[in-house]
């Protein structure tokens, strides 16, 4: 165990991500088995991504909330009312003054949504850091508030149906980039990958400072770069149904071939808003000043506030990030259900809290990872899909769910304190 | 004879009914190091980050090169190049040596950190004070407290400070780290700075200090040349709150 544990940090690998990857490939094979080889397929494993894209951005931003030692209760509310008011905005007012399917609708809409998450995100923030309120408390009431408004919008009544151009955005039959796009973006990710490794090691090598042996960064890089890839690989593989493929051939006018046309799928437009998201964010909170702080308010109030960081402009701003992220969870859900009801992102606070926990966030603060979060969302997703797939109802899905949050944390707590050093 | 580094000139601070400070004055020469003296709550921490920008005085005012200066928070005492070493060391405990020295003042290029500039310099710093200090990577919850002291103290070195506050810098130290740090002193105080000590241990500041300041309930008791006293003097001062007849500096 002790060798194996110093490969790992000779090589500089993530024990707890290389953890969680392995239970999710477990989760994975498990459901396969028991479904009959239904759940590793291009199919599932796109309606998956889908599935998992909104509660994953919103993990993002409570990633950065739990570091500096909040919560934020308020993102399932906060993403209902969002989604109703841009709901209302695309549906009753923009086509009377733009006219049906203009495609301003779908933009308006977007900025609309992301905006008002950040007004929402931010007046939890204020009155998180200037006012002293805990967040805990601040967060609990806009549940509530902010719930209570979702119904108010339409007095309880669903939006439906929202713009065609916006729907495209929660990833349906026409909602992804298409096959040739989607190697395009793998390989560039892949590139950039590389590149990024090599400037890295580079930069330490100049530097003398000691770097990983030139095969373990090769695998590491191998390994890094096989994700994008594979991932176009199954999203490529997926064939949109013949019915909907046919009615795409004729609106853009393609010649049909003898046998019917053949369209794949490729990347769902979510599931690249939540990479660019992550990889921004991550970026944020790894590589500059501002990530930095998030961290040490985490790990030291008073000391970084002596340092000199404005905690409680830090704090908003936090917040407003986290409602962004919620603006755009809510443009993703209710494009993806292709309405907008008061009900909207029910729940979706736990999820996303579970989501965060699971990826090794603790709640003491100072420490968690983006990455990880999303992959607690994948994993919760898939047990949610993966037990309605076999037949078995939300109740037990909770209650599987529930199980694994706190068995994670407990084996996360396990592993610490075994921890050496 | 030249303005003082730092005048701090008839302080006072009251934090709901308690008078922490109570018109204290105390001043500073380049290359001088002054020792503060006092029991257990005299006031003698609260007095300092007045001076650091933790609390701002209601009475009073401080005087930097003779000019008056106005010490907000923590960035305006690091514009006059005032570092701080606190009693209990503000390090951020998640983040490793090099993350916590340039905290607040991370070198960044084209708006990104830049991590490997700011490890050398970490490492080129560090090592002078310390050079057994080997976890730079390590979160510094993991460093003994001399290994967290050599990161608080290499924070102000680093910057380039003038004036340094160093309050009960070796409270958790071992002999041999405590030594580093007297050493330390006596380097830093031959580049000219200024030093202010806290501390508890009578020998070590008796050793290090050029003068004494004494505090109790807030009250200066008296600023004494250490050459002109005794430790029994001294202990007198901070135990009666009298000055000595003829001492007085
Ligand atoms: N933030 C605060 N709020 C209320 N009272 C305070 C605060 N800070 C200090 N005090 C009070 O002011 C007085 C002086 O405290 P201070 O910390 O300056 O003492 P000190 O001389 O540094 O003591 P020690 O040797 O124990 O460090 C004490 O009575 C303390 O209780
Ligand atoms: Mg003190």
């Amino acid at each position: 165990m002790n060798s194996v544990r110093s490969i790992f940090s000779r090589l500089e690998i993530d024990e707890r991500l290389l953890g969680m990857i392995l239970c999710l490939v477990g989760i994975w094979i498990g459901f396969h088995l028991l479904s009959d080889g239904r759940f590793i397929t291009p199919r599932n494993l796109y309606n998956l991504s889908l599935q998992t894209a909104s509660v994953a951005i919103m993990a993002i931003g409570m990633v950065l909330i739990i570091i500096i030692r909040q919560i934020d209760l308020s993102v399932g509310s906060m993403l209902g009312v969002t989604a109703m008011i841009i709901g209302v905005i695309q549906t009753f007012w923009l086509p009377q003054i733009l006219g049906g399917g203009h495609p301003l609708i779908m933009v308006i809409a977007v900025v609309c949504g992301i905006t008002i998450g950040a007004a929402l995100g931010g007046l939890n923030g204020l009155m998180i850091g200037y006012l002293g309120v805990p967040s805990f408390v601040v967060t609990l009431g806009g549940l509530l508030i902010w719930r209570g408004c979702a119904w108010w919008v339409t007095q309880g009544q669903t939006v439906a149906p929202l713009d065609e151009n916006f729907t495209l955005l929660g990833g349906g039959v026409y909602g992804t980039i298409g096959e040739t796009a989607s190697w395009i973006c793998a390989i560039v990710a892949a590139v950039v990958i590389a590149f990024a490794a090599h400037r890295r090691r580079r930069r330490h090598i100049s530097f003398g400072f000691p770097v990983r042996p030139a095969w373990a960064e090769i695998a590491v890089v191998v390994a890094q770069c096989a994700l994008p890839l594979g991932f176009a690989a199954i999203m490529n593989a997926y064939e949109m149904p013949a019915v909907a493929a046919q009615k795409l051939a004729e609106a853009k006018g393609w010649d049909i071939p003898e046998g019917g046309i053949h369209i794949f799928m490729g990347i769902p437009i979510p599931v690249l808003i939540l990479v660019a998201l992550a990889i921004g964010v991550s970026l944020l909170l790894n590589k500059t000043r501002f990530g930095r702080y998030v961290f040490a308010m985490g790990g030291n109030l008073e000391a970084a506030e002596r340092a000199g960081i404005n905690v409680k402009r830090m704090t908003v701003w936090v917040f407003v990030l986290m409602g962004a992220l919620v603006g755009v969870s809510a443009i993703v859900a209710s494009a993806r259900l292709q309405s907008a009801g008061n009900s909207i992102g029910q729940l979706d606070e736990l999820r996303v809290i579970a989501a965060a926990v699971i990826g090794g966030c603790t709640l003491a603060g100072g420490a968690g990872t983006i990455s990880g979060a999303i992959l607690g969302a994948i994993v919760i997703q898939s047990l949610q899909s993966g037990m309605s797939l076999l037949g078995y109802d939300a109740s037990l899905q909770n209650i599987v769910t529930g199980l694994v949050l706190v068995l994670a944390v407990y084996i996360d707590r396990l592993y610490q304190q075994r921890r050496p050093g | 004879m030249t303005a003082p580094l730092v005048e701090m000139r008839n302080i006072s601070i009251s934090f709901g009914g308690v008078r922490a400070v109570d018109d204290v004055s105390i001043d500073l020469q380049p290359g001088e190091v002054v020792g503060l003296l006092g029991h257990n709550g005299a006031g003698k921490s609260t007095l300092i980050k007045i001076l650091s920008g933790a609390y701002q005085a209601d009475k009073g005012e401080i005087l930097i090169d003779g000019k008056v200066a106005d010490i907000k928070s923590s960035r305006d005492a690091r514009d006059h190049r005032i570092e701080t070493i606190y009693q209990n060391l503000a390090l951020a405990d998640n983040l490793d040596a090099c993350a916590n020295l340039f905290l607040g003042r991370e070198m960044t290029s084209m708006g990104l950190l830049d991590e490997p500039a700011m490890e050398a310099a970490a490492r080129k710093v560090i090592g002078r004070l310390n050079p057994n200090f080997k976890k730079y990577h390590a979160p510094v919850s993991a460093l003994s407290g001399g290994q967290r002291q050599s990161v608080a103290i290499a924070r102000a070195v680093h910057f380039d400070a003038r004036i340094l506050i160093m309050d009960e810098p070796t409270a958790a130290l071992g002999v041999q780290e405590t030594k580093m740090v007297a050493e330390l002193i006596q380097q830093l105080k031959r580049e000219g700075i200024g030093i202010f000590l806290i501390s508890h241990d009578l020998h070590d500041v008796f050793d290090l200090s050029d003068r004494l300041s004494v505090m109790k309930n807030g009250k200066l008791v008296g600023t004494v040349r250490t050459q002109d006293v005794t430790k029994d003097d001294v202990l007198g001062m901070i135990i009666l709150g009298k000055q000595p007849g003829a001492a007085a500096a």
